[in-house]
């Protein structure tokens, strides 16, 4: 394809609580056997674009670490492949990355060095899948100057943290609302956007100039009269995971066999890291009901309702109820679970209770873990 | 050198497409993935793959290593099939003459040793130790042995030892065994005993480590040892073999145990999603892969990737490959069903008596029911124990619905 990627991969999530405190929101584990930002690589190498660069700043050890490999996206490539930014220290620069548009204003060079037309950009914490070919021809049709994914969440919805958009019966956008307390619309922009390369050169460093640094209050909203900036609609699946509740909702979804299918069985796939961990075992006493399990899990107990990530082990006489147990988590005996997102790498104590009421409670247990 | 080139004739429909080596095992792998993990977690990081019989499974398994972190700039894994030579063209007509016929290959790294393997045991064993052993005895040839019950040692090649484990005589399946240490068919060579071995003998048809090699170095004087194994190791050369190495992994703790951390074995996985469990379902004693939906019943199994169980289907002591569909309120008892078979609603699969199979009841017994991958079964097919079936089948390949137990059906598809 004509165009490279970047992945907006810097943030932390403050409505993540504790679950974002040791990883950046694109990191977050996701439908099991995923994690968030898969969904956006995969998205770009099934739409054919070689030469993707990921934006990371905050905490990004677990980013670093799933991202230690591009050959499971398909991303190994001799021309283009996947490139890591974070934050460095040059002559001209010694700050952290201020905003998104300072995040692409700081690696610049990799714009200018780069000779396909288009840029794609994308956050990181979204769960959706999607042809960019077929965004980069609408945004051609529409001879625009950036295009912006948007989505019609529907009235009622809890909008108030994205960005909300009204368009005329073109697309063309006219107006554009960060954030704001009271939406006057529910059509939301999905952090995805598609501009000429050397038209998005030349608005960065102008905002860079001008000491602004924020995509979209600083580029989109600035430009929405002078620039042609066009909405693309979607209708299809599209979340946003970076509060507790929609990343619980989220991967809830993920039971439902039209999700499932969509994502799982429908072409093209989504990639992920490949662990090479053993099937799933499930011993005398294992019942398991609407729930998803990932490989490398030891299931003794109850499960319901619930999904278990990669390499949990959960113990005998145990019930697990409407939970996520993150990957690696290590559930004792006569334990029970209810509305829970157990952190990874948690180690829960025999005979122990965990219940959510009302809220989803987020379990960071890190106890000694004896070895059965 | 992975010898991988073989039929494996006893595994019957299973390997009617496929070498031995690429049949899947466990849920997830297939043969070839336990000696390929071995060579990588015990440091070995040149392999070539010797294939003959139907190696297209192989092949695309196997690419260029990836999953095995074979892809190197040095050595890496190669694949070798037989080829043609401007004369003298033949297969590989015996385990030896396959590694003769790679000489070239081999010299090309000029290597030290060669550590020669089947691709068709499963086990999990360091090599490094082995080659430390070999090395410690300034042996020219060490063979692995394992101790198995004096009874059975008359099913194997049996090696007999002194002290310090030199071997001083060896018999092939012999009727009154002196000793309980069977070859393993793995053996490590001094490259130029190996070498100067295989010249000697070039002209002996079907030349074989066994049977030529390895008397030809006694007699030429050659050092010979054992290197004791006591692990986990199980040739899994007939399908009841087969089936019941893949039960053993269902127990508690399995004497093989696949959620070690550090011996892991690696496979190709295509497919990665989570499994899923209905509210209908339910589960016991049973490993299961990725990205199968189980809306059924599944005891005491073990079930692939991509597999669908339905609703209200019960599979009970029974193996299923990747890929393949249980249609609706379907019973399996004992059964394999390898890859990407759809058994259709309201069938019964292992019903009736151990009565012996028709065609060839050496390789279909045990009342084990077999069938073969791409297989389709029609809606409310019963099918008796000791049966075979392989090949799109529709209605009226069965009276009544019926295959009596000890059958064989196995249809002709218009491809080869």
């Amino acid at each position: 394809m004509r165009a490279i990627g970047i992945i907006l991969a810097g943030g932390g999530s403050s409505r993540m609580g504790e679950l974002s405190r040791e990883r950046a929101v694109c990191a977050m584990p996701i439908a099991g056997s995923y994690r968030s930002i898969d969904f956006t690589l995969s998205n770009m190498s099934n739409s054919h674009i070689q030469k993707v660069a990921v934006f990371t700043q905050y905490n990004a050890r677990s980013l670093n670490e799933h991202l230690n490999s591009s050959k499971w996206w398909d991303l190994g490539r001799k021309q283009g492949g996947l490139y890591v930014f974070t934050p460095a220290i040059t002559a001209k620069n010694s700050s952290w990355y201020r905003g998104t548009a300072d995040a692409i204003y700081q690696n610049l060079h990799f714009l200018k060095n780069s000779h396909e037309p288009y840029v794609v950009i994308s956050s990181g914490d979204c769960v959706y899948k999607m042809d960019f070919s077929k965004v980069l021809q609408y945004h051609i049709d529409k001879k625009a100057d950036i295009t912006v994914v948007c989505k019609d969440m529907g009235l009622g919805s809890n909008i108030e943290r994205f960005g909300t958009v009204s368009m005329n019966e073109e697309y063309r956008i006219k107006e554009f609302e960060e954030k704001p307390l009271h939406a006057r619309t529910s059509t939301i922009s999905c952090g995805i956007y598609i501009a000429r390369r050397r038209q998005l050169i030349e608005m960065i460093e102008q905002s860079a100039k001008e000491e602004r640094f924020d995509f979209v209050r600083d580029i989109l909203i600035r430009h929405k009269d002078t620039k042609r900036i066009y909405g693309y609609k979607i209708d299809s699946y599209w979340r946003n995971i970076a509060s507790i509740e929609d990343y619980y909702s989220t991967n809830m979804d993920f039971l439902k066999s039209d999700v499932r299918d969509y994502f799982f069985r429908q072409y093209p796939d989504i990639y992920s890291k490949v662990e090479d961990l053993p099937p799933a075992k499930y011993n005398a006493g294992a019942k398991v009901r609407n729930s998803l399990v990932s490989s490398g899990c030891i299931v003794n107990g109850i499960v319901d309702n619930s999904i278990l990530f990669k390499k949990s082990y959960i113990g005998n006489n145990c019930t697990v109820r409407n939970s996520i147990i993150l990957n690696d988590v290590f559930i004792d005996d006569n334990t029970v679970i209810e509305n829970c997102i157990v952190e990874s790498r948690g180690t829960i104590k025999a005979n122990s209770t965990f219940v959510g009421d009302g809220n989803i409670r987020i379990v960071v247990e890190r106890n000694e873990r004896y070895v059965i | 050198m992975l010898l991988a080139g073989g039929q494996g004739s006893r595994l019957g429909i299973l390997t009617r497409k496929m070498a031995k080596p690429a049949v899947s095992f466990g849920g997830k792998y297939r043969i070839i993935d336990f000696p390929l993990s071995n060579c990588i977690n015990s440091g070995v990081d040149t392999v070539g793959v010797l294939t003959q019989y139907r190696p297209l499974r192989l092949n695309t398994h196997i690419g260029i290593g990836i999953p095995w972190d074979l892809d190197r700039n040095i050595g890496g894994v190669t694949v070798l099939p037989p080829y043609e030579k401007s004369e003298d063209t033949e297969w590989y007509t015996g385990t030896a003459n396959a590694i003769y016929q790679n000489m070239e290959y081999m010299e090309s790294f000029n290597p030290d040793y060669i550590l020669i393997l089947s691709g068709d045991h499963i086990y999990k064993m360091d090599y490094e130790a082995m080659l430390s052993f070999h090395k410690a005895n300034n042996a020219d040839i060490t063979i692995a042995v394992m101790p198995v019950p004096l009874e059975e040692a008359s099913r194997f090649g049996i090696m007999i030892a002194d002290e310090d484990k030199r071997i001083t005589e060896f018999e092939e399946k012999p009727e009154h065994p002196r000793s309980n240490l069977a070859s393993m068919g793995i053996y490590i060579f001094n490259f130029k005993t190996l070498k100067k071995a295989l010249f000697d003998m070039k002209s002996q048809p079907a030349l074989d480590f066994g049977k030529h090699v390895i008397p030809y170095c006694r007699d030429h004087g050659s050092p010979l040892y054992a290197y004791e194994f006591n692990g986990y190791w199980k040739d899994v050369g007939t399908l009841n073999s087969y089936w019941e190495a893949n039960m053993e992994l269902i127990d508690i703790v399995p004497e093989f145990n696949l959620y070690e951390e550090y011996w892991k074995i690696y496979t190709k996985s295509d497919i990665q999603p989570p499994q899923y469990f209905a509210d209908t379902s339910a589960v016991d004693a049973s490993i299961i892969g990725e990205g199968s939906d189980i809306y059924g019943e599944v005891y005491h199994s073990v079930i692939g990737c991509g597999v669908t169980i339905g609703k209200g289907a019960v599979v009970r002591d029974s193996i299923i490959m990747n890929g393949t569909r249980i249609g609706d309120s379907s019973r399996v008892e004992k059964s394999i069903i390898a890859e990407n078979c759809h058994i259709g609603k309201d069938c019964e699969i292992g019903f009736g008596e151990d009565i012996a199979n028709d065609t060839a009841p050496h390789i279909y017994n045990h009342g084990l029911v077999t069938i073969g991958e791409k297989s389709v079964i029609p809606i409310g097919t019963r099918i008796g124990r000791n049966s075979v079936v392989s090949g799109i089948t529709i209605k009226t390949d069965y009276s009544n619905s019926t295959l009596p137990e000890g059958s064989t059906l196995i249809k002709e598809s218009e491809d080869i």
